[in-house]
């Protein structure tokens, strides 16, 4: 085989040698196109993950960004008393019991309840267009529902309001919101339109004349979830919930997953029960995160009864699940410590505790920084397991005691996803997607700052 | 206000025994001359002897206490209120505990609970008054204690260090602890669900048709195999999707990639494995499934918005990350000298890369697919949303399926009493869940390891 590749230049037989040549070099050209394919196809992969992110991000935004700002009526409104009867506020009289006081004043709440706002509210939009032809549901069908609440809550916070006329920037309903985004089909006929027609032309005549302006959202980020006023849905009931139990992750999570990291790495003995422990995380880190939940489900809730749709249950499932990321990732930088930094500080007849809280721990702060960074951001995202222990509706033959019932923000976007205005809630739900997103984010960003801070000083 | 009190006396506790234990020690060092350990050794030698008594006997209360208040409660009210039962018992209670907080109850309150109120009142600020001073008297007997142990030839130092490592192993064995809850609780509820179910009927039944809880009877279908099929189904096609461009992109970034390149490609793909599954579970829904549809109609196929075609593409998406990381890894573990070798021969780098390194590379990259295929088969969030639930055996991938984790899910999340063969069953396809993933983490975590030993 070998000479068939000797290329002999003052070989007599030339034609034999130029053959030859013209072999090889038809076997390189296809040598080297399959080459070039095959590059071609690493480009393609490359091409094709960076491709989803892209999309991925892409339609997020392009969904979720409108979002964020949301058609409010501005509305000169007026608390006229012929419709506002209601008592003076009680006072608490002297001696008089906190409960008593107490009740009295519900009673009051409840007659300013009582009260018919949507006649307030629908005399503000008839004063604003009078000489439109509207019934009364159709009127109010433009304005989100719970908006009655806002001028109760108003009124209840100043009594004297009574008879004066305010001007109070109130929310468009979700329907009015699609009509005017164009994220429902202007051309359906009325039989699939959910806006009847004359609050159709209202909402237009109020969008032409200024009335209807389209602000940043803020209520996302204010208001809790709510099923009968879609357009005033908000975050914070969720955030909260994430927060409470992003908290009881970090308190226990990480001391407990930093010890174990330590004990495993500088103290245990290699004898099979380290080991045991060893088979053990791993396999934890791999085991689904659903199987927590089922774990949580049996043992805290069905066990030890804690309450439904509690953070503190959440956040318990969510350390047990984040700790092996954090103890391995706490292990992995402590091996990263060079040895000749033990065997110094133990030389100079420091004991092995000694030597490791005070030379090799200060040393991988960094690491365990971004460990804990990772395993937050981890469990911040997560959704599965916390379906299971009724951060949605989970009704179970356990006496549960519904005190603190929360969402949190990746339950919240199931949830949202699942909800029928679709239209409307598509859009919401990116909107949520980009909140989360964009916590994620900010977390992984000051991890690397405070991680290369952290490095530069060490 | 009361957990105010009781942090401020074990603030105090810990501070009175850090100093006392400190200052003892430092008085011996000019007296008695060298002592066997540092005073700050000492100081927290004491706190640790003061902080015991005084956290048991507040976990005591803690535990105890509710219970003790109750049956105070109980004996102050009148025989025939006491009497009652159920949420009127509860009812009486909570109004004397309102009237002993002083925030009273609405209308009128009758004599017995005025005065239990105020009874009960008294019995609160004594009981609290005991418990703050029996801690803080156990904290000072026992810094006393301490302190008289304190001499030149104590060894504070490995005394304090042993309780720190009392305190390391008892973290570390909350990892043993958690595989020890999740097999007993698995096991346990999947046992009660096999009294309802026989096993065989459950592992290889063919219809999956649960009915609905009514507490007692398992009336309905529990077969495995339909749920068991779907996972599988998804599962393989979220692994045609990842693996080839999963590989491609860890080949093309560690064998032709410039470092510049590289640091530039690399965050980017990484940034899919960070984003919630959740959000892939909506884009599933929103984007990949009609588009697939809509695809599916250009070319004249019937494909559902939501079926396992879409639940895999976007898993599959996923995974890239994972593949792409873990074989990048395993790539880079090649010794450079093979691949050197096979190039000076004259071969292409892509004949290198496929004749070369990828068969020496294959054993690692075998333990990254069954690591891989253990996440597709664990994960929820994108299959709830987008594989369309439904429970029936097919093998067409373009129809809706239903898997192991959505069951799951579903089971448990329904209007269902938690004693029900209907929610019991989730904790039976959570065991064989869990025994699934955990076999291919194992022979993965093995083939790795094995892998690795090979090169070093």
């Amino acid at each position: 085989m070998a000479e068939q590749f000797t290329i002999s230049p003052a070989s007599a037989d030339s034609s034999g040698t130029t053959e030859r040549l013209a072999r090889i070099r038809q076997g390189l050209k296809s040598r080297h196109g399959r080459e070039r394919r095959f590059q071609m196809y690493g480009i393609a992969a490359i091409a094709a993950a960076l491709g989803f992110v892209a999309i991925l991000f892409g339609m997020i935004l392009v969904k979720g960004l409108p979002a964020f700002t949301q058609a409010a009526i501005s509305l000169d409104v007026t608390f006229d008393p012929a419709i506002v009867k209601v008592d003076p506020k009680p006072v608490q009289a002297q001696g008089q019991s906190a409960a008593d006081y107490q009740r009295a004043l519900l009673d009051w709440q409840r007659q300013v309840t009582l009260v018919n706002w949507n006649r307030v509210i629908e005399n503000a939009l008839r004063t604003a267009a009078p000489d439109m032809e509207i019934d009364t549901r159709q009127a109010l069908s433009i304005v989100e529902t719970n908006e009655r609440f806002k001028l109760r809550d108003m009124f209840v916070a100043n009594p004297g309001l009574l008879g004066q006329r305010v001007n109070v920037s109130m929310l468009g309903s979700a329907n009015v919101d699609n009509w005017l985004k164009g994220t429902i089909n202007r051309d359906l006929p009325d039989s699939q339109q959910q806006l009847s027609a004359p609050a159709r032309q209202l909402a237009d005549r109020f969008a032409e004349a200024g009335r209807i302006t389209f602000p940043f959202a803020w209520h996302i980020f204010t208001n809790v979830d709510s099923r009968s006023a879609p357009a005033a849905a908000g975050l914070a009931g969720a955030f909260v919930g994430s927060l409470y139990m992003m908290l009881v992750v970090i308190v226990l999570a990480v001391p407990i997953g930093v010890s174990a990291a330590i004990y495993l790495e500088e103290f245990a003995p290699q004898n099979r029960l380290t080991d045991f422990i060893e088979v053990n995380i791993n396999n934890l880190a791999a085991v689904p995160s659903i199987v927590f939940g089922l774990l949580g489900a049996a043992v805290f809730i069905n066990y030890f009864h804690l309450p439904l749709s509690a953070p503190l249950v959440g956040g318990l499932v969510l350390t047990l699940m984040t700790l092996p990321t954090i103890i391995i990732a706490t292990r992995s930088s402590l091996r990263a410590v060079p040895p000749s930094l033990r065997q110094a500080a133990l030389g100079l007849g420091a004991s092995r505790t000694q030597m490791v809280f005070h030379h090799v721990l200060p040393v991988t702060y960094p690491g365990i920084l971004t460990a804990t960074i990772i395993g937050v951001a981890q469990a911040l995202g997560e959704t599965a397991p916390l379906l299971l222990i009724g951060m949605n509706a989970f009704v179970a033959a356990v006496p549960a005691t519904p005190l603190d019932q929360s969402t949190a923000l990746p339950v919240q976007i199931y949830l949202w996803q699942g909800n029928e205005n679709r239209n409307f809630f598509e859009a919401r739900t990116s909107a949520a997607i980009i909140v989360l997103l964009a916590l994620m984010l900010g977390l992984n960003a000051i991890a690397i700052y405070l991680r290369r801070r952290l490095e530069r000083r060490a | 206000m009361n957990t105010a009190v009781i942090a401020i006396v074990l603030l105090l506790l810990t501070g009175l025994a850090y100093q006392i234990g400190w200052s003892k020690s430092r008085g011996l060092e000019t007296t008695a001359g060298r002592l066997h350990s540092r005073p700050s050794y000492h100081g927290s030698l004491t706190v640790v002897w003061a902080l015991v008594p005084a956290l048991a006997i507040l976990l005591l209360w803690l535990f105890f206490g509710g219970s003790l208040e109750r049956a105070y409660v109980l004996s102050l009210l009148p025989a025939d209120v006491a009497a009652q039962t159920g949420p009127a018992l509860e009812t009486a209670i909570r109004r004397v505990r309102d009237i002993a907080s002083g925030f009273g109850v609405a209308g009128q309150t009758a004599d017995y609970e005025n005065l239990a109120g105020q009874s009960l009142r008294e019995f609160q600020v004594l009981a609290f008054a005991i418990v703050v001073a029996a801690t803080a008297a156990s904290g000072a007997l026992a810094i006393w204690l301490a302190r008289g142990r304190i001499a030149p030839r104590l060894r504070a130092r490995n005394e304090f260090e042993s309780v720190v490592r009392v305190l390391l192993i008892a973290c570390s064995a909350v990892a043993i602890l958690t595989t020890a809850g999740i097999v007993a609780s698995l096991l346990a509820e999947a046992l009660r669900f096999f009294s309802y179910v026989s096993p065989i009927d459950f592992f290889f039944g063919t219809v999956w048709n649960p009915g609905f809880a009514t507490v007692g009877s398992a009336e309905g279908d529990y077969g495995l195999l339909p749920l068991l099929w779907g996972t599988l189904m998804i599962a393989i096609i979220a692994m045609l999707v990842s693996l080839p461009i999963g590989l491609m992109t860890a080949i093309y970034l560690t064998q032709y990639a410039t470092p510049r390149m590289r640091d530039l490609v690399k965050p980017v793909i990484e940034v899919l494995a960070g984003i919630p599954t959740i959000v892939y579970g909506f884009f599933a829904l929103v984007t990949v499934g009609p588009f697939l549809a809509g695809l599916g109609d250009a070319v004249g196929l019937d494909i559902r918005a939501t079926s396992a075609l879409t639940a895999g593409t976007v898993m599959g998406v996923m995974i890239i990350p994972f593949i792409s990381s873990l074989s990048d890894d395993i790539l880079r573990q090649v010794p450079r000298a093979m691949r050197d070798g096979s190039l000076g021969l004259g071969a292409t780098p892509s004949e290198t890369i496929r004749r070369v390194i990828l068969p020496a590379a294959l054993p690692g990259i075998v333990g990254a697919f069954l690591l891989a295929v253990s996440r597709a088969i664990g994960e929820t969030m994108i299959v709830v949303l987008a594989a369309g639930n439904s429970p029936y055996l097919r093998l067409n991938p373009f129809e809706p399926v239903s898997t192991v984790t959505v069951t799951i899910v579903n089971q448990l999340t329904g209007d269902t009493d938690f004693a029900s063969p209907q929610s019991l069953v989730a904790f039976a396809l959570g065991l064989t869940l869990f025994a699934m993933t955990l076999i291919l983490n194992v022979v993965a975590l093995f083939i790795v390891r094995r892998y690795r030993e090979q090169y070093e």
